[in-house]
């Protein structure tokens, strides 16, 4: 009798998929519904932002970093003004560094509320949802207020935050600081005690904390997994020493673990925005130099320099002093950094972004390996993909 | 005119011709409220469901929305049908009949009240079980006819999940047998009839039964948290992924007809069918179809309410629970009602 060689099934699972979270193409190669081999492949999205930086001034580089992982634009813009500001050696005055943090937290929120909510989503529950869009669309407003753009934010700038936030923003996100706490009640009650929930996510992708730490995982993956690393408590930056939080860190590290991070991350978070509202100092929000930040309208009607300033600023745009940094900032997903060397022009020199989603996502073949079709599904939800950032 | 009526009254019933348009008239009568019922549990579902996700749902074709099912259905029927090319086209195209026909042959023998039923048939209860399990079979056809990835898998789980959860069904069922002495539903709701009301109806005495056989009923109409064979987030749509306008139309008819009559089955083994809630005057003026309608209406509520709020199982899990769980229960269950009948004994005799 001759053998017979039985073909794994390949199932093509994207682009084009109602899970595939965004523009993954992944390549399953499976027995029945178990899975065999998991292959990501990306670069569907590529826009070649680091590339395009490389042709446009520091400030015209910053939009880019709202486009990348378009979730939590705030966070993003960050890493990249930190990256400036250290090249230029320049410390942004409180009033700017408050404000901020205020906005990395309301965008730390915004992503884990889509995350968590499309993690349900993914293993079927469709209620959360609906109720977790209804905030986001709150803090979405936040963003509007304070910058214009629900999205595109552009508010971040290397030398501070563009404008100062207009009166009353502040009383509002306190207030949302005390109904929020409520919807997370009330999600958990729909998902964290839900046996079906559990069953689908308890002890599926687990990943111990040497693997978490060999495969370069970063934020709620790698604390979800027991390693209890935050830059904003290891590194921190702006003005998050002057604050208390906790950082959680899951024990299993399997999906459920990393929910339940992300579901504390978002009370820590409120935690925080509580502070810094309460903190909030007066004073300038960006830098008193007008080499790098825009002077006054109204001084520009009036004295000849500022004028000068404004047109350079926006022309020319400013000359960084050659060198090289490695910024890091605690994104919602975990590290996400900047290394921006600069050649002493008016652009950056290069500009390469480590995005932690990339990193996630190249486990993808060894967290799904040997679970079932619908465990990728789960598997892919807990690592909080988007593809903005993965492909940059 | 009396004499028309009476010409007409005679035909009908001595005529063999007239018999038979006598059988069609009271299929129209039944399939007719049938399908306009079935389109508005779509619109009941997404107005339910909106509201526990503090939407509006459909609001705006017609006063709130009501004119919703039926431009859905327009759209449909308007729609080209799309023959893929690796289908098989015969059994791709039978798939969705027989899984619509199968969704309304049941009905057949659902009695509406005391008498008002088509088929008075002494084997009610295993016709309705054995058209209920055919309904796996549109299924197959579909996922094995689409020639095509994600159809063939759905079908794969759909297929071990509506086998695997029967089992348990029919032991609920015998359960209630028992009880009865009698497969016809007439004498099953008949037999619920007590002095208690809505006490003396199975649902009390077999509560745990009443619970799996919900349970099942969700399975078995492959509705949420099993869902499995449409499995949105990983097969996208399971078994009709490949099927468009009226094929799919089918389907979706099939499956909501499928809740409908599952949810009769429901009322008629545990919730009394017809009988009122209270047999006092108030409640016994009401007529019995009402009465049946009322508790269907309820039972859909409770479907519309679970996919609202649970997530889905996975392939193996819904296995662990249909053979691990339900199936020693249930046969647990029925081997102490036969107990409890032969030793005190209550068994009925008819």
């Amino acid at each position: 009798m001759p053998e017979v060689q039985i073909k794994p099934l390949t199932l093509n699972f994207g682009p084009q998929h109602p899970a595939a979270h965004g523009v993954l193409r992944l390549v399953l190669e499976m027995d029945g519904e178990v899975i065999e081999r998991a292959d990501p492949h990306i670069g569907l999205l590529h826009r070649g932002t680091e590339k395009l930086i490389e042709y446009k001034t520091y400030l015209q580089a910053v939009p880019y970093f709202d486009r990348l992982d378009y979730v939590a634009p705030m966070n993003q813009e960050h890493a990249f003004a930190l990256a400036v500001e250290r090249l230029l050696g320049i410390e942004v005055p409180k009033r700017g560094q408050y404000i901020r943090v205020l906005y990395c937290e309301i965008g730390r929120i915004l992503n884990h509320l889509l995350n968590i909510t499309t993690f349900a989503i993914d293993v079927g529950a469709m209620t959360p949802i609906l109720w977790g869009f209804e905030e986001r669309e709150k803090l979405m407003e936040f963003y509007e207020r304070a910058c214009g753009a629900r999205l595109h934010a552009a508010y971040f700038r290397p030398g501070g935050v563009h404008q100062d936030l207009p009166a009353g923003l502040l009383e509002d996100i306190a207030t949302f600081c005390e109904t929020f706490p409520k919807v997370i009640d009330d999600m958990e009650g729909l998902l964290t005690e839900n046996r079906i929930f559990r069953q689908r996510t308890v002890d599926i992708g687990v990943v111990s904390k040497e693997e978490a730490n060999d495969w370069g995982f970063s934020g709620p993956m790698l604390r979800g997994s027991g390693v209890p690393w935050d830059l904003r408590k290891s590194q921190p930056y702006d003005c998050y020493e002057e604050l208390e939080f906790d950082i959680p860190v899951g024990k299993n590290g399997d999906c459920f673990d990393r929910y339940l991070v992300r579901i504390e991350e978002m009370r820590q978070s409120l935690h925080i925005m509580k502070q810094c509202i309460e903190k909030m100092p007066g004073g300038a929000v960006q830098v008193a130099d007008h080499k790098i930040t825009p002077p006054k309208r109204g001084d520009m009607k009036r004295s000849m320099e500022a004028l000068i300033h404004h047109f350079k600023l926006y022309t020319e745009g400013y000359h960084v002093p050659p060198g090289d940094t490695y910024a890091a900032v605690e994104a919602p997903k975990g590290e996400f950094a900047v290394y921006l060397v600069a050649d002493g022009g008016n652009r950056p020199y290069r500009c390469k972004i480590r995005a932690p989603g990339f990193l996630h996502l190249a486990a993808m073949d060894y967290m799904c390996r040997g679970h079932m079709l619908a465990d990728s599904v789960a598997i892919l939800g807990s690592m909080d993909i988007v593809f903005g950032e993965v492909d940059r | 005119m009396a004499d028309m009526f009476d010409l007409a009254y005679d035909w009908l019933n001595t005529d063999p011709l007239g018999q038979a348009a006598y059988i069609l008239i009271k299929i129209v009568a039944i399939l007719i409220p049938l399908l306009l019922s079935v389109a508005y549990l779509t619109y009941a579902e997404r107005k339910v469901i909106a509201a526990m996700q503090l939407r509006k749902g459909p609001n705006v074709v017609g006063p709130f929305g009501l004119l919703q099912p039926i431009a859905d259905a327009v759209k449909l029927l308007f729609k080209e049908t799309i023959l893929p090319s690796g289908a098989n086209r015969i059994v791709f195209l039978m798939a969705p009949m027989l899984t619509f026909i199968l969704a309304m042959i049941g009905w057949a023998v659902i009695p509406f009240d005391a008498g008002l039923v088509l088929a008075d048939i002494n084997v009610g209860i295993l016709y309705l079980f054995a058209i209920s399990s055919l309904g796996v079979y549109g299924v197959i056809m579909a996922g094995w006819a689409s020639n095509s990835k994600y159809p063939f898998l759905g079908a794969l789980r759909s297929a071990a999940q509506m086998v695997s959860y029967e089992v348990s069904m029919g032991f609920v069922i015998i359960t209630v047998l028992l009880l009865v002495g009698s497969l016809n539903l007439s004498d099953i709701v008949m037999a619920q009839q007590g002095d208690y009301g809505i006490f003396s109806w199975f649902w009390l005495p077999m509560l745990p039964m009443f619970v799996i056989f919900f349970i099942s009923v969700l399975a078995e109409t492959n509705r949420s948290p099993f869902d499995l064979p449409e499995g949105e987030s990983e097969l996208v749509a399971g078994f009709f992924v490949e099927y468009s306008s009226m094929t799919f139309a089918l389907f979706f008819l099939g499956e909501y007809a499928n809740m409908i009559l599952m949810s009769a089955m429901t009322s008629i083994l545990f919730l009394g069918g017809w009988l009122p809630p209270v047999d006092i005057a108030p409640f016994t003026w009401i007529p019995g179809p009402f009465w049946l309608i009322a508790k269907i209406c309820v039972v859909l509520f409770f479907f519309l309410w679970v996919r609202a709020t649970f997530p889905r199982y996975r392939y193996d899990q819904l296995m662990r629970l249909g053979w691990k769980v339900f199936l020693p229960f249930s046969l647990f269950w029925v081997v102490l009602t036969a107990g409890v009948l032969v030793a005190f004994d209550w068994v009925p005799h008819t």
